[in-house]
């Protein structure tokens, strides 16, 4: 794909800039130049096969893996990343499929984990649940009580606080990978309705790392195939549709088994 | 018009009554869920008992040799504690109970260090162990119970060969012995100081929290940015410091620094009272409190026992028994929670 600039709904300048970006574990290339950007507010849906390297291109952009050619560029600056610290220090936030949280601890104390509140050596509790109430409040999410042990939530309450950490930790950009892994369809509606709130109220850039992409096609502004290393469609929604994208995956899935055979 | 007001009537009621047994069951699993309280109730029933069988279990002289003896067991079962919630183990913490005290006597007899200086150098001592057990378990990705079982061999050998296999006496007493240990109260003293400031440690500060998301999503908090190695690490060396300077205490009170102190028995004793008190094998649950009372649990019961004239093959009996029925519950007591939801 050779920088074929898709229009999408969102105007404005790219936040996220990657060129040929390629990444090699031993002797299997993964990545073998990857080009993707993402514009001010706008919703990418990156989509791909299992094994397309969606994961390794997400972990590339957060700084958790080195990329062993091309560049990232944030804000037009090229970016050399080192650690996943640094850019979430850049304000790339993730939100991964395992979530992140800790079940044993309440929703306020995986809220604020690692960035916790205190006075002086101590945790400042009080001040924490008032900050989470505030936050679940804004965002619509709707849980029993900030006091819970996150193991007796919903998946989608779960997820909920996941993506509310990462938007209050100053996320200028949330990459969320799979945000609807092993939800079922009310669960999967919570998460939507976040999205596209963050979206529409708070203009957040975002890629969407899913499999199943006709559930969040609607919430989408662009979309991006990932396959053979590549980015190998980029269309905006308005551009494509669910059926086109069916077609693109069975037709590989098609030359597969004719090959296999 | 009546019909529905009393209709309404009954569903209130039926309401309110759904709401009142909510609220017994939310009140009785909360009572299960805070694993100190039944273990209080087993301590002081264990007193209550042991106390009706023989007159001078709660005497003045008991209570002193209870609280001396569960001096060592109450501090390395609250060290223990905050290793194991971090999901790692530490099986040598017995030897370095052991180690730090001959560190010191011969840093002080053989060296010629003034005596504080000499408890330093001990200390130091352990804390290298502990640091040693992290950086092996951590960056070579060695399993703890494999490293502190090396360790515990080595410092094993160690104990016996530094001081050619006999006890030694400890030096002459001085106001710093008397407060380490010499004098009568001082180590109760010193561990209910430990014990309040880790339990603070583990429910208040950022370390403790952080210990809880190591142990509870190693992966996850990594995720989060928390340094799980640096927690680790942290851990061990607090375990292996709190392990040597309890073993220094208990060698001021009783004069004598025993190369033997440092048997299998003592950590794994602290080991069961950690999770007799609550605290997960596999890391993210426990509390400080809660191996605590544990620890006194299993001193309660030996101190008992050996008052009543029963052996200690007995009490081994009985021991495993606790545990194993501590066990059970536990898991019996999860699978509920579980199904409460």
């Amino acid at each position: 794909m050779e920088n074929g600039q898709a229009n999408g709904s969102a105007n404005g300048q790219d936040f996220l800039r990657v060129e040929d970006v390629v990444k090699r574990f031993g002797a299997i290339s993964v990545l073998k130049g990857v080009d993707l950007h993402v514009r001010e507010g706008e919703v990418l849906g990156l989509i791909g096969d299992n094994g397309a390297g969606k994961s390794t291109l997400l972990k590339t952009i957060t700084g958790f893996h080195r990329p062993d050619g091309g560049r990232i560029l944030i804000e037009g600056d090229e970016v050399n990343l080192r650690s996943v610290s640094q850019a979430r220090a850049l304000g790339i936030q993730t939100v991964y499929q395992d979530l992140a949280l800790v079940n044993e601890l309440s929703v306020f104390h995986n809220m604020f984990l690692n960035s916790e509140m205190t006075v002086g050596p101590f945790l400042n509790n009080r001040k924490m649940k008032e900050k989470t109430a505030q936050y679940m409040a804004d965002m619509g999410v709707n849980i029993p009580s900030i006091d819970t042990e996150v193991a007796s939530l919903s998946g989608g309450q779960r997820q909920a606080i996941a993506v509310a950490r990462a938007v209050y930790s100053d996320a200028k950009m949330l990459l969320l990978d799979e945000p609807l892994a092993a939800m079922g369809a009310k669960e999967g509606a919570l998460i939507l309705d976040l999205i596209q709130r963050l979206k529409d109220e708070r203009g957040i850039p975002m890629i969407l790392i899913v499999h199943n992409y006709a559930q969040v096609f609607d919430v989408c502004d662009r979309i991006n195939l990932l396959r053979n290393g590549r980015i190998e469609y980029d269309k905006p929604v308005a551009d494509s549709s669910v059926e086109e994208l069916t077609e693109l995956v069975v037709s590989e899935y098609r030359k597969a088994r004719e090959t296999g055979n | 018009m009546s019909e529905t007001t009393g209709e309404s009537a009954t569903r209130e009621t039926a309401e309110a009554g759904t709401q009142e047994r909510g609220l017994v069951v939310r009140l009785l699993s909360g009572l299960i869920r805070v694993r100190e309280v039944s273990i209080l109730v087993v301590l002081v029933a264990l007193a209550l008992y042991f106390q009706a069988v023989n007159s001078a279990f709660l005497s003045p002289q008991n209570l002193l040799s209870l609280a001396q003896f569960a001096v060592p067991y109450v501090v390395i079962a609250s060290a223990l504690c905050l290793l194991l919630i971090c999901g790692e183990l530490d099986l040598s913490v017995g030897q370095s109970f052991a180690f730090a005290p001959i560190v010191m006597y011969l840093a002080y007899d053989k060296l010629f260090l003034v005596l504080p200086l000499a408890v330093v150098v001990g200390l130091l001592a352990v804390a290298v162990v502990g640091l040693i057990n992290g950086l092996i378990t951590v960056y070579l990705g060695v399993s703890s119970l494999i490293t502190t079982l090396g360790m515990f061999f080595l410092l094993a050998g160690l104990n016996v060969t530094l001081t050619g296999g006999f006890p030694a006496t400890t030096p002459d007493p001085s106001s710093l012995t008397q407060a380490l240990g010499e004098s009568a109260w001082s180590g109760t003293v010193w561990a209910l100081l430990i014990i309040a400031t880790l339990q603070l440690v583990l429910a208040r500060t950022r370390w403790g929290l952080h210990t809880y998301a190591t142990g509870g999503n190693p992966l996850g908090a990594r995720e989060a940015g928390v340094s799980i190695a640096r927690i680790k690490i942290g851990n061990f060396i607090l375990c292996g410091m709190l392990g040597g300077f309890v073993g220094i205490i208990e060698a001021f009170r009783i004069n004598s620094i025993d190369p033997l102190a440092g048997g299998p028995d003592i950590v794994l004793l602290c080991i069961a009272s950690a999770v007799i008190g609550g605290t997960a094998l596999l890391g993210g649950v426990g509390t400080v409190t809660g191996a605590f009372l544990g620890a006194l649990v299993l001193t309660v019961l030996r101190n008992g026992f050996t008052l009543q004239g029963i052996s200690a093959y007995t009490f081994n009996i009985i021991l495993g028994a606790a545990i194993l029925v501590a066990m059970i519950l536990n898991v019996y007591v999860a699978r509920l929670r579980g199904a409460g939801r």
